[in-house]
């Protein structure tokens, strides 16, 4: 096994006053965030708030438009480099639907993952082993084609074990929790949570349901709403919520 | 040279000429000629005297190029005896390096009853020479023969090919043809099968590539004359450039076909915008008592899988190359063994990454 890291660099991602347009839709109307190294933000919201957007908006994915507002990773805006720059800047999404691509191995997309990094994927053949084990994913679909007829939970543990191999600084959960069963979504939080304390992960979490804060802890808790953040707090803002109900806190 | 002048050539008004490049083609202009033909394989396998008539294998009607194969054909006749497992594939090299000359290499493939034999059919040119290969195989599989027939097309960027495969299986026969296009200007192949006794059954795989200014033109026809018979055709191909690709194909179900299973896919890559790729599946089923489908797509790379892949760090230009590979994964999967899939992957990464594609050296072991 590679050693971990040791992440002494502290990373940031910030963002600033984002508007966003999913298509011509205007979704996300002026959003402020900041992770830094090592905390849990979630991102709490009903269907419609802009949860999908705004995951979409800070990876770069095509089809959205960043028309007012930064993103920002440490000093460097990132908010203009395509996608796979903002990956090896740091910054990694864990899908809410990850996508099926016919033919092309878990260990191969790895493989040239780690080569853009600068790393020997031949190194790695073990630890990537160790993490498959680690995170319950049957290590025989490693050689598999990515997420083609891998159940649920099998597509949430392979979107797992890539996070722990490729060792982003901050990364972007949307919605974990949705299209596996219990016993999958614990394990993946529960690795999330530990990739927080042993790598210094920095973690945004956006997610319907707090379930998945009974594994994976936040220290803030926000509420979106119509493309706003309109309530920030710590995690008894999630209890609160889950009391109330989302019609408490519509602008 | 004036007798192949006077020929009236179809047009692309013709059904089965649709989308074709014939209208491009001045026969007039070629002299008949002979391609270099070279032999490797068990060669008590090769040289007896049975001939296929098209008729035996093909049921439909003969369009002017199989006309003219009867009269000037170059014949190689591969037949096996009863009960015979041929071991090594037999391997046919045609190669064409005379500009102006069109030729009609033939095969006839004749298996005897409960016999098993593969024959590998490649054809080479150089990208200067100007010539057309009318190339026809006919596949005879008596009752429980084995026949694995497999084209290899790595002609040079100016060759044209329009070529013929027609197989018939007897009963419980088994007839697996296969087409691996990369090479040629415009290049075709109608590829049939018919299957004649219960329990039949083929596989058709082609993998294509067509970039520059390139044309793959593929028409297929699985033909069901006999009960609880199976056809399965794959057929995979990406355009690149402003290249084009066409696939008509019919599954046909008689009306005695009754329990049989016909599967038709064909699917496309458009990796450029000027590229263009047309699929036309086709259904004629005369009985109800059957299994079939077909699907078709042609579209560019996708999105979602690009971006996933990119979302990992890795650049556009390498995800693109991952979701190639991945989408031919499958077709080079079913490829024979003898159509040496490993290094179909190194080709087809040729193609892709743009460098002019550069035929195996003649003679070369397949």
């Amino acid at each position: 096994m590679t050693p971990p890291q040791t992440n002494d660099v502290k990373y940031t991602l910030e963002v600033r006053d984002l508007h966003a347009k999913a298509g011509d839709t205007q979704i996300l109307n002026g959003i402020n965030l900041t992770v830094r190294s090592g905390e849990v933000h979630a991102v709490m919201g009903p269907n419609g708030a802009g949860k999908s957007t705004l995951s979409a908006a800070i990876m770069g994915k095509p089809g959205y438009t960043v028309t007012k507002g930064s993103i920002m990773l440490n000093d460097r805006d990132i908010g203009a480099m395509p996608t796979w720059q903002r990956a090896l800047a740091g910054l990694h999404l864990v899908m809410q639907y990850p996508t099926e691509i016919p033919g092309v191995g878990i260990d191969e997309l790895l493989s040239e993952a780690l080569s853009e990094r600068g790393i020997d994927p031949a190194k790695l053949t073990a630890r990537i082993a160790g993490e498959a084990t680690r995170i319950g994913l049957d290590e025989a679909l490693i050689h598999r084609a990515v997420n083609v007829d891998f159940s649920g939970g099998e597509k949430k543990r392979n979107e797992t074990l890539q996070l722990a191999v490729l060792e982003p600084r901050i990364v972007v959960l949307d919605e974990l929790d949705s299209g596996l069963d219990i016993d999958a979504l614990r394990d993946c939080a529960r690795r999330v949570e530990d990739l927080t304390n042993e790598r210094n992960l920095g973690v945004l979490v956006i997610t319907h349901y707090s379930r998945i804060f009974a594994d994976l802890k936040p220290n803030f808790v926000h509420i979106l709403a119509k493309g706003r953040i309109v309530a920030s707090g710590g995690p008894e803002l999630a209890d609160q919520l889950e009391r109330d109900g989302y019609e408490a806190f519509n602008p | 040279m004036s007798s192949l002048a006077a020929l009236t050539l179809p047009t692309v008004g013709a059904e089965l000429w649709r989308y074709s490049r014939i209208g491009g083609l001045d026969l007039g202009s070629y002299a008949i000629g002979l391609a270099d033909t070279t032999i490797t394989g068990e060669v008590g396998a090769l040289g007896h005297e049975s001939h296929i008539a098209l008729a035996d294998v093909s049921s439909e009607a003969p369009d002017v190029f199989e006309s003219l194969h009867e009269s000037h054909a170059n014949v190689v006749r591969v037949s096996t005896q009863r009960g015979q497992t041929v071991s090594d594939p037999i391997l046919l090299t045609h190669t064409v390096n005379a500009t102006g000359v069109v030729c009609f290499p033939s095969l006839e493939i004749d298996a005897a009853e409960n016999s098993e034999v593969v024959v590998v059919e490649r054809f080479v040119s150089t990208d200067s020479c100007r010539s057309l290969v009318v190339p026809m195989v006919k596949i005879r599989a008596a009752q429980s023969a084995r026949v694995t027939y497999v084209a290899i097309n790595e002609l040079g960027r100016n060759t044209w090919l329009i070529g013929y495969q027609r197989a018939s299986a007897d009963r419980d026969a088994t007839v697996s043809a296969s087409t691996v296009a990369l090479g040629g200007d415009y290049s075709r192949v109608r590829a049939g099968v018919r299957l004649i006794g219960k329990g039949a059954s083929a596989k058709q795989v082609a993998l294509y590539f067509a970039d520059g200014n390139q044309m793959h033109d593929f028409r297929t026809l699985q033909d069901h004359a006999a009960p609880r018979t199976r056809s399965d055709l794959l057929f995979k191909g990406a355009v690149r450039d402003t290249a084009k690709s066409v696939y008509t194909g019919l599954i046909k179900i008689r009306e005695n076909a009754d329990k049989s299973e016909a599967f038709q896919t064909n699917r496309n890559l458009t990796l450029s915008s000027g590229a263009w790729a047309e699929s036309v599946p086709n259904l004629e089923i005369e009985t109800n008592d059957v299994k079939c489908s077909h699907a078709s797509t042609v579209g560019p790379i996708d999105g979602e899988q690009r971006f996933y892949l990119e979302s990992r760090g890795i650049r556009p230009e390498i995800a693109e190359r991952l979701v190639v590979f991945g989408f031919f994964a499958d077709v080079i999967d079913r490829l024979p063994a003898a159509a040496q899939p490993d290094t179909l992957r190194d080709k087809v990464g040729v193609k892709l990454l743009g460098v002019d594609f550069v035929p195996t050296k003649i003679g070369a072991k397949v």
